[in-house]
């Protein structure tokens, strides 16, 4: 791929894009982000993303700004990654900002209310959207690991409220387990 | 020295914050309203409110919020920097790590049990946005009343196109806040 000044204005562009338009946490910007660098750019692969977003989770901080970080750095190294961390930050820079002057008005409108109930409406179905394609790129290989470990963390962190960081710690351990135990049934590496 | 402390509290709020999202409120609160008194509890409450209204992480706004208010753009722009700053070193190291040894067998295996973790963290999250608008944030029942239906209709219809048609999921962000624009003053 080209690195040329275009190149670092899409990159920045699209973060920057994105932030501005991620209402409910960061899970929303990472299937936000998912969309456009593996659906749409083609920059990334699924599993890659997945594993950024594994590690922007378990990175202290904003999910959305340790992914943006993360995808930067893939993108185009260090400059990369500054790049698309100021693209992060600066939407609600901005923003919060402006309001900060005149908040107690914004916070009461109602047609503020409004529109935000409606984005909300339409927020949860785009992260539904980007989790169907999710599930279905686990399921369809057919294993059972992946999928097993997928229904189990899934009880476990919205049935039980577990933590997140126990989550993570204890499927990363289930993982380098199985491929340990598979690698000496096969006595190959993997 | 106001820009100092202002930078050195948010940086300890990126720096202990892990999980993301709501897990961060307790150590701004603890920083901005108990520590500093930067803020009452009630404009703490507002700055939560505020977070939801507006994109961006809640730390990243409150940074903001509470920069320009005690020292104009710069504080806004130092405070944020100050609640980056951890995220930046930290992620970049493992992005380091991470594109240096993903090639190794244990890497990888462990890669493989993330992956459909974070699927699930994900879908958590996802169902609890679902609830979040079809209850209006009250307590899910099984009270039909209870339920704003004018949000099931946006989100069912905000799915269908999604699931039938390329489109951009802002464009479905803006179209489902104009549908509620237009139509919840007609409800109410």
């Amino acid at each position: 791929m080209k690195k040329d000044v275009k190149f670092y204005m899409k990159l920045f562009a699209s973060t920057f894009y994105l932030s501005a338009f991620t209402f409910g946490g960061g899970y929303v910007i990472i299937s936000l982000m998912r969309k456009k660098f593996v659906d749409q750019y083609k920059w990334i692969e699924e599993n890659e993303m997945l594993d950024l977003t594994a590690i922007a989770q378990s990175t202290p901080g904003p999910i959305a700004v340790n992914a943006s970080i993360l995808v930067g750095y893939r993108m185009a190294g260090v400059p990369g990654a500054l790049l698309t961390v100021i693209g992060t930050v600066l939407p609600p820079l901005i923003i919060l900002s402006v309001i900060s002057v005149a908040y107690t008005a914004f916070r009461d409108s109602i047609m503020v209310g409004y529109t935000l109930r409606g984005m909300q409406a339409g927020v949860a179905a785009v992260i539904i959207d980007v989790v169907i394609n999710m599930i279905w790129n686990v399921t369809k290989e057919k294993k059972v690991f992946p999928i097993m470990l997928m229904i189990a963390a899934f009880i476990a962190v919205f049935l039980f409220d577990i933590s997140v960081i126990i989550i993570i710690l204890v499927s990363g351990l289930l993982g380098a387990i199985t491929i340990y135990s598979s690698k000496n049934k096969k006595g190959e590496t993997t | 020295m106001i820009l100092l402390t202002l930078y050195w509290s948010f940086f300890q709020i990126g720096l202990f914050s892990i999980g993301g999202g709501y897990a961060a409120l307790p150590l701004i609160q603890n920083q901005v309203v108990d520590l500093h008194g930067w803020l009452t509890m009630t404009e703490f409450a507002d700055v939560v409110t505020l977070s939801q209204m507006t994109p961006g992480p809640i730390a990243i706004n409150a940074a903001s919020f509470i920069g320009i208010r005690r020292a104009g753009i710069p504080g806004a722009i130092i405070a944020t920097l100050g609640c980056i700053t951890p995220s930046i070193v930290i992620s970049l190291l493992l992005a380091y790590v991470y594109y240096r040894y993903r090639g190794l067998a244990t890497f990888q295996g462990i890669m493989k049990g993330l992956r459909p973790a974070v699927v699930s963290l994900i879908t958590s999250a996802g169902i609890s946005l679902v609830l979040l608008a079809f209850w209006k944030g009250e307590a899910v029942t099984a009270d039909l009343t209870k339920i704003d239906w004018l949000s099931v209709g946006i989100f069912t219809l905000a799915l269908f196109i999604l699931r039938k048609w390329k489109v951009s999921q802002i464009a479905i962000m803006v179209g489902a806040g104009i549908l509620g624009l237009c139509i919840y003053p007609f409800l109410s």
